[in-house]
């Protein structure tokens, strides 16, 4: 969809991109795939190695969009590139450990930890 | 505790558009109800995934069906049926996405999720309609 909104807000601190997701829900379906089209061509198209996604505003997301971060985790781990998660408000959080990927991802507190010692 | 409503039915066709209006119209009564906001996270999430399921893996999202939702609520608890006109499926069946070997898997935490944040997960014996409910207590 050449009209498809921006769903992560892109800045570089170095080397690392940090991808600020926009929206407060990752929910619906339609979001959820624009979501994974622009978080898989920061590595498919370019090819950025070091990422950390900042959930600081994000308030709801579903198993459809942990199914998009664990296919983003693959991309970067075939593609030798680094994926941090920051920001992940408790509730949020739960859900992570709930389905135990907290455990498969590399989740850090804050931004500034995230962006450290990448 | 003031809840717009006790009870209300609605068909929706198989669109997530559809689906997201839904969730929002219970989610209205149920920030009415008194519940923590780790609960209201919960029952959002557990009826989102409800209701996408019967859209997109029961319904295939075919123009052609329906799913149906029952929003209810009493003294003890909110209760939130989902059917779809799909063929259903069996809940034991599906793998258990917290093994060690289907961490990676995108797919499949739906239900542990729905079974995690409600107080009651029923399937109908086809799998084609799910009861979810939250008692105020629990």
């Amino acid at each position: 969809m050449a009209d498809a909104k921006p769903r992560l807000d892109l800045d570089d601190i170095g080397d690392v991109t940090v991808a600020t997701f926009i929206d407060k829900k990752i929910l619906d379906e339609a979001n959820i795939n624009e979501v994974g089209k622009q978080l898989f061509a920061l590595i498919d198209e370019d090819g950025r190695r070091k990422i950390v996604l900042d959930f600081s505003v994000v308030e709801y997301l579903s198993s459809a969009a942990l199914g998009k971060l664990i296919t983003m985790d693959k991309k970067a781990k075939g593609a030798k590139s680094k994926l941090r998660l920051c920001c992940i408000k408790p509730d949020i959080y739960e859900v992570f450990e709930i389905t135990r990927l907290n455990k498969i991802f590399d989740i850090k507190p804050t931004l500034e930890e995230a962006v450290k010692g990448f | 505790m003031n809840p717009k409503h006790n009870h209300f039915e609605v068909v929706i066709p198989s669109d997530y558009e559809s689906g997201q209006a839904v969730v929002e119209q219970i989610m209205l009564d149920v920030a009415e109800c008194g519940f923590s906001s780790r609960d209201l996270f919960g029952v959002r999430l557990a009826v989102d995934e409800a209701v996408t399921n019967a859209i997109k893996h029961g319904n295939r999202l075919s123009p052609d069906k329906t799913v149906r939702v029952l929003f209810s609520r009493n003294q003890s608890r909110i209760r939130i049926e989902v059917e779809d006109q799909g063929a259903g499926f069996h809940p034991e069946d599906v793998p258990d996405p917290t093994a060690d070997e289907n961490l990676d898997r995108p797919s499949g935490r739906g239900l542990l999720l729905m079974r995690e944040f409600m107080t009651l997960i029923e399937y109908s014996p086809k799998g084609n309609q799910v009861v979810l409910e939250k008692h105020f207590s629990s």
